[in-house]
């Protein structure tokens, strides 16, 4: 029972890594953005290549991937994304327009990847054995654990406490009302948008200490963490929080006491349920 | 009307230009994953023996066809391991490219889809990386697809050969906790492996399986751990036989004999583990004593920049070998009579002598073990230099 509650909320500490990025971006900014897992894959690159090549901490490897994540997702939004805010008439049409051109990015960044590491990202650091409560764990997914606390609680202080936190907040609940309040949307949802695609990448790098990651496997971590954002309600942090320690959870749990081939089912199992009772997900809001 | 007369004189001289040019090069298409989940395994051990096998016959002048030195001109695509892609590739290699032989696909599933549309073009495909008990049943209906790995029932046979061995020696019981990927490959072999486990005695006390890229395998790490056997073995794929691994160093699984399938034979496995997989059992395996082996691997070192890996490395580069030797031997590039000369003769390649029977080789190492560093080939058919197996003592450095 104990095996289940820390290895469950410790892979939680990993999906919320993946999750609340996106939840930043698609909340925020509206962009539907296809290409998150392949922006943590980069994170994870970075992490990898670094490390192998000039034994670089992967903690290290965190710091240095924070503004340049930062500087390269902003970028994204500015020149590639704006172009498409601009000219959508309403939400729908932005969505289609950016799940489109943020496919096509992903794909790009793949090509990349795979020019620089075609193979496995194989490397191991801090795969320590632990004891949490007489459960033995790694070192390397405590640390991930704890990373993923630290964005989870600043980040949530940030969007309730902070000025430009309740302006990010207000964007997410509607851009027109935020405009008119004098809130400068374009600026507030690239500042979203890059804050979301930086905890990507940061968790990217954490997640490549103990998960042995290649270019192409982005997909199964933008679908993760979609599955995550919409249980949890778009545009709350909480939500994304929330539904990655059940997801983590659920899924340890099944492993451990009925079989570990039913993880995947288990985690649509709740996702459906959660949907069928509360369509807007956990924290979301109802459509007015 | 000036431009047009250019234009003609352009079309003209670039049909003159590549008739030349037909006539002393040999076009070879290579398709395979360099995206997509089998990606980390192709680039291991696809990509570079192909890279290997072009530089090295273009370095020694080509193939020698009748009497004219080919020079090779390699034509790659990408499938993204889709094998829609790959069919659509292929037909364009054929009827676009019109290169003269291919290089098998990587994957069970890959050259098995692919031998219909390969063998309507009439390419010979000496697979490789494709593991199956349905060899015979397959070359009946495909006469241009030959196997050289080995079949399911070998892998798992070299796999109960040592659990017997270990039980014999009072090594381990007759407990063994068993587990493997969700996926056709996995669940082939598992399948296979609890009526062959079973049959000789074994009890299979734990035997679970779990989902392709699985993020946590500590429940199922766990869960081997509490089953008390003192074997186990893991018909894992990539990602996850690494997972697997850092669970057990993490558990300190107290096993004698620890197996996992696919990539436990790649350099990078050591790499990554150092010392602690000491002593652990995988797929494949080799003889680095053999001068010849020890040669080619000095070779994929240096011409690729990349170790060769302990198993299917040495395969793939023998199978572009026999492609090689049928093509010179047959001094054509009809590959009706390629495809029949490499059924008809023996090859000498860096696995030794090969041959097909019904266009199966029955020459593979099934099980190897890392020993000091160095993985090595413990079980095998038709091989030489099997080294005994080792109990696995612990995980420390």
């Amino acid at each position: 029972m104990v095996d289940i509650l820390v290895s469950g909320l410790l892979l939680s500490g990993t999906y919320a890594l993946v999750a609340m990025g996106l939840n930043l971006q698609y909340g925020v900014a509206k962009i539907m953005n296809l290409a998150n897992g392949e922006v943590l894959v980069l994170g994870a690159l970075a992490s990898f290549w670094l490390y192998t090549t000039s034994q670089i901490s992967p903690i290290l490897t965190v710091i240095m991937v924070i503004p340049v994540a930062f500087i390269g997702n902003w970028l994204i939004y500015r020149f590639l994304l704006t172009p498409l805010v601009r000219r959508s008439k309403s939400q729908g049409a932005l969505e289609v327009d950016s799940i489109l051109a943020t496919f096509g990015m992903s794909f790009i960044f793949i090509g990349i990847m795979v020019s620089i590491e075609g193979g496995f990202f194989f490397y191991k650091y801090l795969s320590e054995p632990i004891q949490i409560l007489g459960s033995t764990t790694s070192l390397n997914r405590l640390v991930a654990f704890l990373i993923a606390v630290l964005i989870g609680v600043g980040l949530y202080l940030w969007l309730n406490l902070s000025r430009p936190g309740v302006a990010v907040r207000a964007v997410s609940v509607s851009s027109e009302a935020s405009g008119l309040v004098g809130i400068n949307v374009p600026q507030v949802s690239a500042l979203a948008f890059a804050l979301g695609g930086t905890i990507t990448a940061v968790g990217g790098a954490l997640i490549s200490t103990f998960i042995t990651l290649d270019a192409s496997i982005g997909v199964v971590f933008t679908l993760k963490a979609l599955i995550i954002v919409i249980m949890g309600g778009v545009g709350d942090i909480r939500g994304a929080i929330v539904a990655a320690i059940i997801l983590g959870v659920v899924e340890t749990a099944v492993a451990t006491l009925i079989d570990p081939g039913l993880t995947l089912a288990a985690a649509y199992f709740i996702f459906v349920i959660i949907l069928l009772f509360r369509p807007q997900g956990l924290f979301g809001r109802r459509p007015v | 009307m000036i431009r047009r007369s250019l234009l003609a004189l352009a079309a003209a001289f670039t049909v003159a230009g590549t008739s030349v040019y037909a006539q002393d090069m040999i076009k070879i298409g290579a398709i395979a994953p360099k995206t997509g989940p089998l990606a980390g395994g192709a680039v291991v051990t696809q990509w570079p023996n192909v890279q290997l096998w072009v530089e090295e016959v273009n370095a020694r002048g080509g193939l020698k066809v009748g009497d004219k030195q080919m020079q090779i001109e390699l034509i790659e695509y990408d499938d993204k391991t889709n094998p829609g892609e790959h069919i659509k590739l292929a037909q364009r290699l054929a009827t676009q490219d019109k290169v003269d032989f291919v290089v098998a696909p990587y994957g069970t599933g890959f050259n098995i889809a692919t031998a219909p549309i390969y063998g309507k073009f009439g390419y010979p495909m000496i697979a490789v990386s494709a593991i199956t008990d349905k060899a015979d049943e397959l070359t009946e209906r495909y006469s241009n697809l030959f196997f050289t790995l080995g079949t399911t029932t070998a892998f798992v046979d070299g796999v109960k050969e040592i659990l017997i061995e270990q039980r014999d020696a009072g090594n381990i019981g007759n407990e063994v906790a068993m587990v493997n990927v969700a996926d056709a490959f996995g669940i082939e072999l598992a399948d296979r492996a609890r009526e062959l486990f079973t049959e000789a005695g074994f009890e299979i006390v734990y035997d679970k399986s779990y989902p392709l890229g699985t993020p946590d395998l500590s429940p199922v790490m766990k869960g081997a751990k509490d089953s008390g056997a003192k074997a186990f073995v893991a018909w894992s794929y990539p990602p996850d036989s690494f997972g697997l691994a850092e669970q057990a160093i993490i558990e300190n699984l107290d096993v004698s004999v620890y197996y996992s399938a696919v990539a436990t034979s790649f350099p990078a496995f050591k790499g990554a583990y150092g010392n602690k997989i000491n002593n652990v059992l995988g797929a494949g395996g080799t003889n680095v004593d053999d001068p010849v082996i020890a040669a080619y691997r000095k070779a994929h070192m240096d011409v690729t920049g990349k170790t060769a890996d302990y198993w299917a490395s040495a395969n793939t580069y023998a199978s572009l070998q026999i492609l090689e030797q049928a093509i010179e031997g047959a001094a054509t590039l009809d590959r009706g009579v390629v495809t029949q000369y490499i059924k008809d003769n023996s090859f000498d390649t860096v696995m030794g002598k090969l041959s097909f029977e019904n266009q199966v080789s029955k020459t593979f190492w099934s099980v190897g073990q890392w020993q000091d560093g160095v993985f090595r080939g413990v079980k095998g058919s038709n091989v030489e230099g099997a080294v005994p197996v080792r109990a696995k003592d612990g995980w420390s450095e």
